[in-house]
């Protein structure tokens, strides 16, 4: 491959976002958008070629292009990888980033600030390039921060709303702790091999397993592999919004609607779940870390399912969905389906991107209005929009033959065949994750677009559908969570398509079980009818029929019965109380102590007290200074006479 | 017979009556300068009175420096004296405290 090319593909959107960014006001809005735009479109068409020279056969790409600085024998390079895991990230990413710069178009179009919106979005195509196509830990973790920066920038665009600058510190400082677990765990793999690079880090892999680790203050040795292993997942934890580093994602819905779609749904969150997948040589040395990674993912999937049922934010509600499904995509990793986690991914990032947009749309359309309760009736409103929500809706539920389903069935089916410690769990909390997302799914998709109309005046005054630069998107992002599943099931899950990009040891290969059971795409559907998934599914999507449209009362009487549960999940099982009121106030407290205490009356005291000392002393010393002359000549000859005498007694 | 006894006896008498009215004069900033005048005549005599004594003129040659610079202070003193009046309009040593802490 060649190497200009693929340092084209991050670094034309860098220059359109630098161009967009610091010369906005000069080039003007539409070549702002044009810019980047055009830009984009050719980094995601080089990236469909790198793919498909990949597909055709080209060996995998993986050189330093410059070295950034040489410190004590530790290279801190700038390099890429590109194999095929990377290249069908980059298809990603290029693809939605496209899609939602497009969408912008429609969406910002009475925004002030257009051209930063345009500069943001293409500055974060660049970074998650960057990560996605690194090669070694250095840089995978500048793209790790950069694309933080941007989901920053991005949550506080609209930065005159209180609310908004509350998301984007909290979004940065739960990341800030992920990212402090992230550092470690590459710290520990810099300790162990004396390198950042990935091929070296993951050719070391057996012997790191060997070794242990020991922390101070714990009695005996910790695998050094498992603390890695953990630490890197922690980092993951963060950006892929595990619990419980979770809290940022639903407040994160402060920005604007296209950044939900490409950050937080589509690609940003999900570079935890890519990097636990490329990090695949070191994770499987660990089954302890596995097991953890398997836990956490699946308490995700289940528990932050519940939370969209309670939601009445449409974009919430999206947000919880995508939080769930990044925790189907954990469990997948947890048990070694590392190929079907990044299906997962990639099925998830179209579905969900286009449910996002969608939600974008009609908010756009009733002019501002989150609210689910204030929507209904849209269907004929906006059909567009209704039949491609429909879409990326059953794809979101795993309805046969849509994207959804080939994924989170192969990734069911995977958790099934595991014996990892924990699959039991993880099995139960993805099963019945089917029937909570397909309830929550449908029980927005009825309030939004069907049953009576419950617009308020402003709303009905100022309704207008959206115009085909917003629907374009949306139904460029119908097609593939439509179709991609049935056609790359095969050659991604079972073909090997990911070669050697993703290492799995035998003994914990259940993709391969599964392949065994394979006969095409439209057998696998075929046994899905008789499976319990798609049953749960049906069932879900039955209820929030019932619920919502047909005996809206019956929802109503169940909140009053079980209105501790309905608090519970409406107070998000009491993290952010927790956060907020022990986390947080006990590090105020902390600081409050520190800075009184330690910094006031320690280190103030000390120069202070120097000083005060010093002015104290000199106050009774110039009481000495009469200003006489007498008086100073009458000292001098009473201590020369003193000095004089001393020498004649000591002589 | 004068002895050199009475010569110093009589030099720390005059230098214990020009050190005392340096400290016990509070009037006039003229009499504390011809108490250094004394003082410094005080120590003249001692040199005086060892050169004699002794059959040395070192001392002698010593006292004409001596007196050089005293005569030098005293000038310069002096017009120090006349811009002070002229200044505050007084010679009186209890106010001249402006270097009092």
């Amino acid at each position: 491959m060649n190497p200009n090319l693929l340092l084209a593909i991050p670094m034309l959107p860098l220059v359109a976002a630098l161009m967009a960014g610091i010369g906005g006001r000069l080039i003007g809005r539409g070549a702002a958008a044009a810019l980047t735009i055009s830009a984009v479109a050719v980094s995601c068409g080089l990236s469909m070629q790198v793919l498909n020279e990949l597909l055709h056969g080209a060996a995998a790409y993986n050189a330093t292009v410059y070295t950034w600085l040489l410190s004590d024998g530790v290279n801190m390079q700038v390099g890429f990888l590109v194999d095929r895991l990377s290249a069908l990230m980059m298809v990603v990413v290029t693809f939605v980033s496209l899609c939602v710069h497009v969408y912008t178009i429609g969406y910002m179009r009475d925004d002030p600030g257009y051209q930063r919106f345009f500069s943001y979005i293409s500055l974060f195509t660049f970074a998650m390039l960057m990560l996605v196509m690194a090669n070694n830990f250095l840089q995978l973790f500048f793209g790790w921060e950069a694309v933080g920066v941007v989901s920053y920038l991005l949550i506080g665009f609209w930065y005159t709303r209180p609310s908004a600058i509350f998301a984007n510190l909290k979004a940065f400082l739960v990341n800030r702790v992920g990212d402090f677990g992230f550092l470690l765990g590459i710290a520990g793999v810099l300790y162990y091999t004396g390198s950042l690079d990935y091929q070296v880090a993951f050719n070391q892999a057996p012997e790191i397993a060997t070794q242990t680790l020991h922390i101070a203050g714990t009695a005996g040795g910790w695998p050094a592999i498992t603390v890695i292993c953990i630490c890197l997942f922690i980092g993951a934890m963060g950006k892929s919004a595990q619990v419980p580093l979770h809290v940022w994602l639903p407040d994160s819905m402060e920005g604007p609607t296209p950044i939900s779609a490409l950050i937080h749904a589509a690609t940003m969150v999900t570079a935890g779940i890519f990097m636990v997948a490329r990090m695949s040589p070191l994770f499987e040395q660990s089954e302890t870390a596995l097991s953890f990674v398997l836990v956490i993912g699946a308490t995700t999937a289940l528990f932050m399912g519940f939370l969209g049922i309670v939601n009445n934010d449409i974009k919430r509600v999206v947000a919880y969905s995508t939080l769930s499904q990044l925790g189907y995509m954990t469990v997948a990793l947890g048990v070694s389906a590392y190929s079907v986690a990044i299906f997962h991914l990639m099925t998830h990032a179209f579905f969900k991107a286009l449910l996002f947009l969608a939600a974008g749309a009609v908010i756009i359309a009733m002019h501002h209005e989150q609210d689910m309760r204030k929507m209904g009736g849209l269907r004929h409103r906006m059909p567009v929009t209704y039949w491609t929500s429909l879409i990326g809706a059953l794809a979101l539920i795993g309805t046969p033959f849509f994207s959804g389903f080939y994924s989170k069935d192969a990734l069911i089916e995977a958790v099934h065949a595991s014996h990892r410690w924990g699959s039991g769990y993880a099995y139960f909390c993805v099963t019945a994750g089917v029937f909570v997302t397909a309830f929550y799914t449908f029980r927005m998709f009825f309030m939004t677009f069907h049953g009576e109309s419950r617009l308020d005046q402003h709303a009905e005054e100022h309704f207008h559908d959206v115009g085909w630069d917003m629907k374009a998107p949306l139904v460029a992002l119908a097609v593939p969570s439509l179709l991609i599943g049935y056609f790359t099931i095969q050659p991604v899950l079972f073909g090997g398509y990911f070669g050697d990009s993703i290492r799995v040891a035998a003994a914990n290969d259940v993709v391969g079980e599964l392949g065994r059971e394979f006969h095409g795409a439209a057998a696998f559907a075929a046994q899905a009818l008789l499976s319990l998934p798609l049953w749960l599914a049906a069932a879900g999507v039955f209820s929030a029929w019932h619920f919502v449209l047909r005996r809206p009362e019956r929802a109503t009487a169940i909140q009053q019965r079980l209105n501790w549960l309905y608090r519970l999940l409406v107070n998000k099982y009491y993290f952010d109380w927790f956060n907020e009121n022990v986390l947080a106030r006990a590090s105020r407290a902390l600081g409050l102590a520190l800075w009184r205490g330690g910094d006031q009356a320690v280190i103030d005291g000390a120069v202070n007290g120097s000083a005060g000392a010093v002015g104290w002393i000199a106050g009774r010393v110039r009481l000495i200074q009469s200003g006489f002359l007498y008086s100073y000549a009458f000292w001098m000859i009473v201590s020369l006479v003193l000095i004089l005498g001393w020498f004649l007694v000591r002589v | 017979m004068i002895t050199l006894g009475h010569m110093l006896t009589l030099s720390a008498v005059l230098f214990a009556l020009s050190v005392a009215g340096i400290f016990i004069n509070r009037r006039n900033v003229l009499l504390l300068l011809m108490c250094i005048e004394l003082l410094l005549l005080s120590a003249n005599f001692n040199f005086v009175a060892f050169s004699r004594f002794l059959g040395q003129l070192d001392g002698q040659v010593f006292v004409f420096f001596i007196l050089t610079v005293a005569a030098a202070e005293s000038a310069i003193g002096l017009a120090i004296l006349v811009v002070l009046f002229r200044e505050r309009r007084s010679i009186n040593v209890e106010d001249l405290n402006t270097l009092r802490g």
